[in-house]
């Protein structure tokens, strides 16, 4: 008990509860939407918002698929965080890598399968990079802010990928996107799809698109962290986030470490798209006019995280859960579109950290005057008091 | 060139470059109290979602109206909406000192979820669709003087000239009024302003508002001429106002002529197959779109070094920092 109060009154435990408080009134507003929407069915329908992604294997493995792009994302978003940029452009990113994936993938197709795939991963990483670079160049030399450039960047991105796909020939006119890849060029599923299936009415199991691209992402998240906590390159661009001028003063070149932290983000996001272009689960780049929704996500679950690489695997585990239990809310006739809602809600309590910093601050120190008086009541004198009172300076 | 496509290019242009004015000066008001509003794209959808929903009910329900005052009704609603949706921002922006570019995004999400999940809960596809009744062929009088009556008042909506009547009551607000003295000084010094008796807070939350209000009516000044239907977006039109705003300087007469290069621009993306000369080079329309966003990279890349930026804008204000 007392351990658990001195995690919640230090600094780090009082922000990852205040990132759970902003996920409970999101998914409390979702429901209240339900229930203003359609009464008879809103119990049903957050319940399966809480439980879909659980309800079978099947279910969670498509979690982890879509895990997989949406924590590349959030570590590109997180990553660039660190270093006190804000990378709103981890769409573009992720649709040029994307793109570039495809065109090697199928241009190179006389390779073998391996080296195709691993070609194709590396072209979706310095496509992404090239399109992070942009915005870095922009803003150490022009002094132009990254956040505007990323936007810009998000849409000739789009535009671009869209009339490169028709004049590179990768354009599959019955579908209107590109072309599908062949089989041996994707990522090694390790049979992760049919470990995570579910049985059909047929008798064959169902496999879910789930492959080995989790477990890429996974071990690109333990590196960053690795990069930014252990080494001295990971220590100078975060001094750049934390404080310019000081990072300056101590001889960091910071307008490299702006241009080093985009090219990196954009390279992470690129990965992003490239491994779902290679999952083989046959998604490709539609040509339509609507930017790549993976990389906006990304941007919630860094915040959720508060940028930290080990907690944005957790943030995407849970978006992507989110986003799984929509689609199963289409069942009850609900448009998906309320687990946008939910996530937008949830990013902007994340901004109110204050607010429910000095909630959870309130309700611990309410708690314990309660306790204090409880423990006076029943004259119960080995209530150490005095301790709580040195813990709650902490919080304070 | 000949004479018609420059009348229909200047035509085009209007309906791209006014949207753009007003939502540029909406966020103008904000980050000139020292809010940025990285949320005006959202704010314009929402605007336009209820503006069209408005449109659509009343057409619906069989009420004769006049098309001209049924847009103008449309536009206060609008603005409504716009002030709603900007109150969370302003709320998060002013009292909780949160990160301003967090909250605004949170909107930006928020708002095209919201338009389509009303839009398929009302009517099980995420399109509302309305009838033009607010065209105006020719503006009697004033459309048959020559060549500027052609330019400017022929095939046109009564749109065109509010967005101008928004650039003259916006530039006498701001600079010619005790309100304008003060927005300003909570966006430059907002310590100084305070000392000096002025709410900084009262006065961003009311620069957030206005921001609203111009947004919620940029979005259906963008949406009338250019659709006949509303599908919850407005094509990045909030993020290039926002570029017209940094390009404009944060001032009023600037961002006009800002607001008409990148309508310009945009017209040329959009109707390059109506001028002759481009539409022989035989380039892809996904090349033509990716022309203003390129040109505002470009522009921004020369007009950044000296910016003019309100010095306070972004930064939270505490009455206990120095």
């Amino acid at each position: 008990m007392k351990k658990e109060r001195h995690f919640l009154s230090s600094l780090s435990g009082m922000n990852a509860l205040s990132s759970v408080m902003a996920i409970l009134i999101g998914l409390f507003a979702g429901f209240i939407i339900l229930l203003a929407s359609n009464p008879a069915q809103a119990f049903n329908g957050f319940f399966i918002v809480l439980t879909g992604g659980f309800s079978d294997l099947f279910n969670l493995g498509q979690v982890l698929y879509y895990a997989t792009p949406i924590i590349m994302t959030g570590l590109s978003v997180g990553f660039a965080g660190k270093t006190g940029l804000f990378n709103i452009g981890a769409s573009g990113q992720f649709t040029f890598g994307m793109y570039a994936a495809i065109l090697v993938a199928i241009k190179m197709s006389g390779l073998p399968g391996p080296l195709v795939c691993l070609l194709a991963l590396l072209a979706g990483i310095i496509a992404g990079a090239l399109w992070g670079l942009v915005p870095g160049l922009l803003k150490a030399l022009c002094n132009v802010h990254e956040v505007i450039a990323c936007i810009m960047m998000n849409y000739i991105g789009m535009y671009l990928v869209n009339y490169l796909i028709v004049t590179t020939d990768v354009y599959d006119n019955t579908r209107n996107m590109t072309m599908r890849l062949s089989q041996d060029a994707n990522l090694p599923t390790l049979g992760l799809d049919n470990l995570f299936s579910a049985a059909t009415a047929g008798g064959a199991a169902r496999p879910s698109s789930v492959g080995s691209g989790i477990l890429i992402a996974i071990f690109v998240c333990v590196l960053i962290y690795i990069v930014l906590e252990k080494t001295k390159f990971g220590y100078e661009l975060k001094s750049c986030g934390y404080n310019h001028e000081a990072a300056h003063y101590a001889g960091i070149n910071e307008k490299k470490g702006i241009m080093l932290s985009m090219t990196i983000a954009g390279g992470l996001a690129g990965l992003g798209g490239a491994m779902l272009a290679l999952a083989g689960a046959g998604r490709g780049i539609k040509v339509v006019d609507v930017l790549a929704g993976e990389g906006f996500m990304g941007i919630p679950v860094a915040l959720l995280a508060l940028n930290n690489p080990i907690g944005i695997i957790f943030s995407g585990f849970l978006i992507a859960y989110l986003t799984q239990s929509g689609f199963l809310l289409q069942r009850l006739a609900f448009a998906p579109e309320i687990i946008e809602i939910i996530i937008a809600i949830i990013i902007y309590f994340s901004a109110l950290a204050l607010l429910l910093k000095g909630a959870i601050e309130y309700f611990i120190k309410g708690k314990k005057k309660d306790a204090r008086i409880k423990a006076e009541d029943l004259g119960t004198g080995d209530f150490k008091t005095g301790n709580n009172d040195s813990e709650g300076g902490d919080s304070g | 060139m000949s004479f018609d496509v420059l009348v229909f290019l200047i035509q085009q242009m209007m309906f791209f470059s006014i949207p753009l004015l007003i939502v540029a000066l909406g966020g103008m008001f904000s980050e000139r109290s020292g809010v940025v509003n990285i949320a005006l794209e959202g704010i314009m959808i929402v605007g336009a979602f209820i503006g069209v929903l408005f449109i659509f009910f009343v057409q619906g329900a069989g009420i004769r109206i006049n098309g001209q005052l049924l847009l103008l009704l449309t536009l206060l609603v609008a603005a409504g909406a716009g002030i709603l949706i900007a109150l969370p921002h302003a709320y998060a922006s002013v009292h909780m000192k949160a990160n301003q570019v967090i909250s605004g995004t949170a909107i930006n999400m928020f708002a095209p979820a919201f338009a389509i999940y009303v839009a398929r809960m009302i009517r099980s596809v995420q399109q509302i669709p309305f009838t033009n009744q607010f065209y105006i062929e020719s503006v009697p009088i004033l459309g048959n003087i020559p060549i500027i009556g052609q330019f400017f008042f022929q095939r046109t909506y009564i749109l065109t000239y509010f967005g101008f009547l928004i650039l003259i009551v916006s530039w006498i607000l701001l600079y010619k009024t005790p309100f304008g003295l003060r927005l300003r000084a909570c966006g430059e010094h907002p310590q100084a302003a305070d000392s000096l008796g002025i709410n900084v807070f009262k006065m961003r939350y009311i620069g957030v508002m206005i921001s609203g209000a111009l947004a919620g009516i940029g979005g259906v000044v963008f949406v009338i001429p250019t659709s006949i239907t509303f599908d919850a977006t407005v094509a990045g039109y909030g993020f290039l106002a926002l570029a017209v705003l940094i390009f404009g300087q944060w001032k009023p007469g600037r961002i006009l002529f800002a607001a008409f290069f990148f309508g310009l621009m945009k017209t040329v993306s959009v109707a390059y197959s109506s001028i002759p000369f481009l539409n022989n080079l035989n380039i892809s329309g996904s090349v033509y779109k990716m022309i203003p966003f390129i040109a505002t990279l470009v522009v921004l890349a020369f007009s950044s070094r000296k910016s003019m930026a309100p010095k306070a804008v972004g930064v939270p204000y505490d009455k206990g920092s120095r």
